[in-house]
């Protein structure tokens, strides 16, 4: 029994307590801005972290994947909760995938000048795993460029140069998909515009 | 397929080749106390552990006491993180200042990373403190793995004629000459690459369009290293691999997917170095590769041709995007899958809940079979069990006594083996039936019709096969199936883990008989086929009938709908 206890605590010191603040201590040093969760600080204010989508639901951003996430304290849908990460979990047999699917697509086919199904990709109307996806294809942001356009008074050439601009990878060329930021995408396009929050004062505190 | 998506799995693939054999000869060298390059930096730290405990390393334990040993280690570590979950709110580093964990959920969580299963009733990003991650559960994914591995090793030098060893010995060796070195590595690759490592607050972030949103953070990086590297599985968040705060690029899911497999596979080997039966271990890397292949293709092509009621829409793109992350598309997040159910991981980079029904069979072939390379040692000890019956059966066949690796397989090792094979389904299919048959389990339910069975299935045969993952519809925080498959992971570990320590002991025991003309071969094409096709004939008796209850039938009510 003491070999039982002797062994535990010595390893807890090593592998529960050294290990991780050793790590942190150095990754905190050589990669400080992911170790923090790479924010993206505009006028001194935290508007984003860089690799978390965010919610938008108004015609003149861009909108990015179908998010299942629920508040914590009312159960009810609160797309991109970061504190509650998850997909929808709807089987593929399941009546309301296919009910959930349609109604979006004829949300983005209503609010889009000349789109058809046929021009939709499925990210964008199929719901990511963690709820925070923050890509869509390229394809999923040209689709929307009409619509964004029509909102903003932003050209649609100028728009497309937007969304080249933020196309990102394959990694090396080789691995992984093409995808946009639309975090990084709505902000530049909020910069543009002069929307970009200033000061935390602005914020609607949800919580 | 695209070209992304073979370069992915072919750099996948090409990682667990050209690593085998490097690392399994380091680890047969590291086992059996040969110097290696380690010996200088952490062979001062180790004597000094061994000294104060009175550990001396030549004492050898006899399967008995090496069981035990692993048992109490085992039972003492549940109790400590039962005991430190319920005391989460008075304990340190709680930034969130979130409250102790109640009994029901204390105890399944315990269960679930004592046994390296890591099933998880709870979402970690809004109920675990960061002590409770590092130092109780993220602690838990280092030593539980170690000591799997511990008996796997054990179990190995008996089959090879050698002493079991010192469990203590082992255990602490698995931690500190495999296991901390390349988790250190790995979490520092993974911070480049952007997963947050801090232990400053949550990050509270105002919009572009003026809401707030909170962004958990946390020592994310060094989790995730050794939840991959230990195939524990158990998420910092809800999403675990799915979410960019754990796997933000294809870069990381490439790496964490290799991460699971490098020393599961290198164990393989290991056995092979140890026993001197390098044949016989490449004829069971092979099967289990050939799994591995079967499984990564049953995944891909169906997701990649899509649900055919969606292909129905007439959208622009067919493959599943349901529950996957546009990073990864379905190539990335196939091998990802492939590997977590092969090597019981349990990790996620997507939503299995909504895999079409031939994936969600892969899934299922890796829990039921429990041996395409498995956890490390683990995974080789239900290979070896698969191994022992199947030159019972051939030896049946043929009239012959069954050997294997020069010993005499009689009827001791063969009960202890078949209880051993037995339990895993007794569990799964009593569970299963238990909680379809029982208003208390059928309310867990998230999707209708055979689906729903599949996602009870599922928890049980996570539960039991200690792997992890679930179909994350089904409420696993009710109190029925916090117990009932708390309990099942509880025995699926420990029941097997003991009988196939004694089957090793009593080969141990017994002496060798020489190789002659008559011998049957237990390696090369022809005993790798027969090994598979018993693998797959014994399986599917045992698992067929819920296998069409579940996923077959969601596969024929899909393809129907088509008609409609």
């Amino acid at each position: 029994m003491r070999q039982v206890l002797g062994v535990s605590l010595a390893l807890w010191l090593l592998l529960g307590l050294g290990y991780p603040l050793v790590t942190t201590a150095i990754a905190g040093v050589l990669f400080p801005r992911q170790a923090a969760g790479s924010p993206v600080v505009v006028h001194g204010v935290v508007v984003a972290a860089q690799n978390v989508g965010q919610s938008f639901g108004g015609t003149g951003y861009f909108w990015g994947r179908p998010s299942a996430t629920v508040s914590l304290r009312t159960g009810r849908p609160e797309p991109y909760n970061a504190l509650n990460s998850g997909p929808s979990n709807l089987g593929p047999s399941n009546p309301v995938l296919l009910a959930r699917i349609r109604a979006r697509i004829r949300r983005l086919v209503a609010a889009t000048p000349g789109l058809t199904a046929r021009r939709i990709p499925a990210d964008l109307v199929e719901g990511s795993g963690s709820g925070l996806d923050p890509d869509i294809s390229p394809a999923a942001a040209r689709i929307q460029i009409p619509r964004v356009a029509r909102a903003t008074g932003l050209s649609r050439a100028f728009l497309g140069r937007l969304v080249a601009e933020f196309t990102r990878g394959p990694e090396f060329g080789l691995i992984g998909r093409p995808t946009v930021n639309v975090t990084q995408l709505n902000l530049r396009l909020a910069e543009v515009l002069g929307q970009v929050p200033h000061g935390g004062g602005r914020g609607r505190h949800r919580r | 397929m695209s070209a992304q998506t073979l370069v992915t799995w072919v750099v996948v693939v090409a990682g667990f080749a050209l690593t085998v054999k490097p690392l399994g000869t380091y680890m047969a060298r590291v086992f059996t106390g040969e110097p290696t390059v380690l010996d200088r930096p952490l062979g001062p730290v180790e004597d000094r552990i061994f000294r104060v405990l009175g550990v001396r390393g030549e004492a050898s334990m006899s399967a008995v006491e090496y069981g035990t040993a692993f048992v109490l280690t085992n039972l003492a570590w549940l109790l400590i993180s039962y005991a430190l979950l319920r005391a989460q709110g008075i304990l340190p580093f709680n930034p969130q200042h979130f409250p102790g964990i109640n009994p029901l959920l204390a105890f399944n969580t315990a269960a679930s990373f004592t046994t390296n299963t890591n099933w998880q009733a709870y979402s970690g990003e809004n109920t675990m403190s960061y002590f409770s991650q590092f130092a109780n559960l993220g602690f838990l994914q280092f030593v539980t793995p170690a000591s799997g591995a511990a008996v796997g090793i054990a179990f190995v030098r008996a089959i090879a004629g050698r002493k079991l060893g010192n469990f203590f010995v082992d255990l602490v060796r698995v931690c500190t000459r495999l296991l901390l070195p390349l988790a250190f590595l790995l979490a520092l690759v993974l911070v480049a690459q952007g997963v947050p490592e801090t232990l400053s607050r949550y990050l509270d972030v105002h919009t572009i369009t003026g809401h707030t949103q909170v962004v958990p953070r946390g020592p994310i990086a060094s989790w995730e290293s050794i939840e991959h590297l230990g195939e524990n599985g158990g998420g910092f968040t809800n999403a675990n691999s799915a979410s960019p705060l754990e796997n933000p690029t294809p870069l990381t899911n490439i790496l964490l997917t290799l991460a699971m497999g490098l020393v599961p596979v290198a164990f393989f080997y290991m056995f092979g170095e140890l026993t001197g039966r390098r044949r016989v271990a490449w004829t069971l890397i092979g099967v289990g590769s050939a799994f591995f292949l079967l499984m990564l293709a049953m995944i891909y092509f169906p997701e990649h041709a899509g649900n055919p009621l969606i292909r129905g829409l007439g959208l622009a793109t067919h493959g599943n995007m349901v529950g996957k992350e546009v990073r990864f598309g379905v190539g990335g997040t196939s091998i990802f899958e492939t590997a977590t159910m092969a090597f019981t991981t349990g990790s996620v980079a997507s939503a299995h809940d909504s895999f079409l029904p031939v994936p969600q069979l892969a899934f299922f072939l890796g829990m039921f079979l429990n041996l395409v390379f498995g956890g490390k040692g683990v995974g080789l000890l239900n290979m070896l069990m698969l191994v022992i019956l199947t030159v019972f059966l051939m030896g049946l066949m043929v009239g012959r006594t069954p050997e294997f690796l020069g010993k005499k397989i009689e009827s001791r090792e063969v009960s202890l083996t078949a209880i051993a094979f037995l339990l895993h389904p007794l569990l799964i299919l009593a569970g299963t039936a238990l909680a379809a048959a029982t208003p208390a389990g059928r309310a867990g339910v998230f999707n209708p019709g055979p689906h729903g069975l599949s996602e009870i299935l599922y928890g049980f045969t996570s539960g039991a096969a200690n792997n992890g993952s679930a179909m994350g519809g089904l409420s696993a925080s009710l109190p029925f199936y916090e117990v009932a498959i708390g309990i099942a992971t509880l025995v699926g570990r420990y029941a097997s883990i003991m009988a196939m320590l004694l089957v090793g002991e009593s080969l141990l025991r017994k002496k060798s008989v020489p190789v002659t003309s008559g011998t049957m071969r237990t390696d090369g094409l022809m005993f790798g086929g027969i090994l598979f096709a018993s693998i797959l004939v014994l399986n599917a008796l045992t698992f067929f009938p819920v296998a069409a209850l579940g996923p077959i039938a969601e596969h024929y009510l899909l393809l129907g709908f088509r008609h409609v």
